[in-house]
């Protein structure tokens, strides 16, 4: 009965707290509410929710936020440059990168830290096929990048989830 | 209020500003629209990011620290990644079908000079 109704529960955990930061509130009405849709929301949502990967590593999973956090602000100076240098000095390319990870939600983890890093962009995540195509703004050797990001990234994430 | 710490944000202001900048020339400089993508992305990362650390510093020092700034920066970069990777997406599926149709040429403003 309680795992028919609350098929994710630390999803619901993860909502009721969200509801309650937002209204930087615990009155009675906002909890009401947060439990309300910490379990009406993951229940509307279970259809298209993949399995909930498990954080094995939870320091290594701060460590890992504070890595990308630096690598986006380091690079961001590196876009910044080729954003005002001459256009030629682009070479924009699309890089297929193989995947070792399986875990549909750490594949979109994945997929979002080379988003947010600069320079890259991901633009198609196949898992089927097991590969993340991406977009380099100024790539010039892809075995580089494919190495980065298989190294920088997937490595750490597949520690942190055991997968 | 000291000094230091109204100096501190406003310098984390003016980065903030600064990268949001960036990110906006990218939008127009850059030549086709994947790699337009690349200017927004990261405009919000850095340049919204340093902003909303110094709304977190100045609101605290004012003794109202609320969570809210945290929140913001964990839903743009949430949303950030997958509404690139849909404009993505519909940029694929325009030009598979511009192919298939046969139409002569890119149309106005998506051709890239190479």
């Amino acid at each position: 009965m309680i795992a028919r109704a609350l098929p994710y529960p630390r999803l619901s955990l993860l909502v009721a707290a969200l509801w309650l930061l937002l209204n930087d509130s615990v009155e009675p009405a906002h909890l009401v509410l947060a439990a309300a849709l910490g379990v009406a929301l993951p229940w509307y949502a279970r259809r298209i929710l993949p399995s909930l990967p498990v954080v094995h590593r939870p320091l290594r999973a701060v460590g890992y936020v504070l890595f990308v956090l630096r690598d986006i602000v380091v690079a961001n100076f590196q876009v910044a440059r080729l954003v005002l240098s001459p256009l030629h000095r682009l070479h924009p390319r699309i890089v297929v990168v193989p995947l070792d990870v399986t875990e549909p939600l750490v594949a979109s983890m994945l997929a979002m830290t080379v988003t947010l890093t600069p320079g890259t962009v991901s633009v198609e995540l196949d898992l089927e096929h097991r590969r993340l195509t991406v977009h380099a703004l100024s790539a010039a050797d892809p075995a580089t990048l494919i190495h980065d990001i298989k190294t920088r990234y997937e490595a750490r994430l597949k520690e942190i989830f055991q997968c | 209020m000291t000094l230091v710490v109204e100096a501190v944000v406003a310098l984390l202001i003016l980065f903030g500003a600064a990268f949001a900048l960036l990110g906006s020339i990218a939008l127009t400089r850059f030549p086709d629209l994947l790699t337009r993508l690349h200017g927004p992305s990261k405009a919000t990362t850095l340049g919204i990011g340093s902003v909303l650390v110094a709304s977190i510093v100045y609101f605290s020092m004012r003794g109202s620290f609320s969570a809210h700034e945290l929140l913001i920066t964990i839903f743009l970069m949430i949303t950030t990644p997958v509404s690139a990777q849909f404009i993505a997406k519909a940029h694929f599926a325009s030009m598979a079908r511009r192919q298939r149709d046969g139409a002569d040429g890119a149309p106005k403003g998506t051709s890239a000079p190479r």
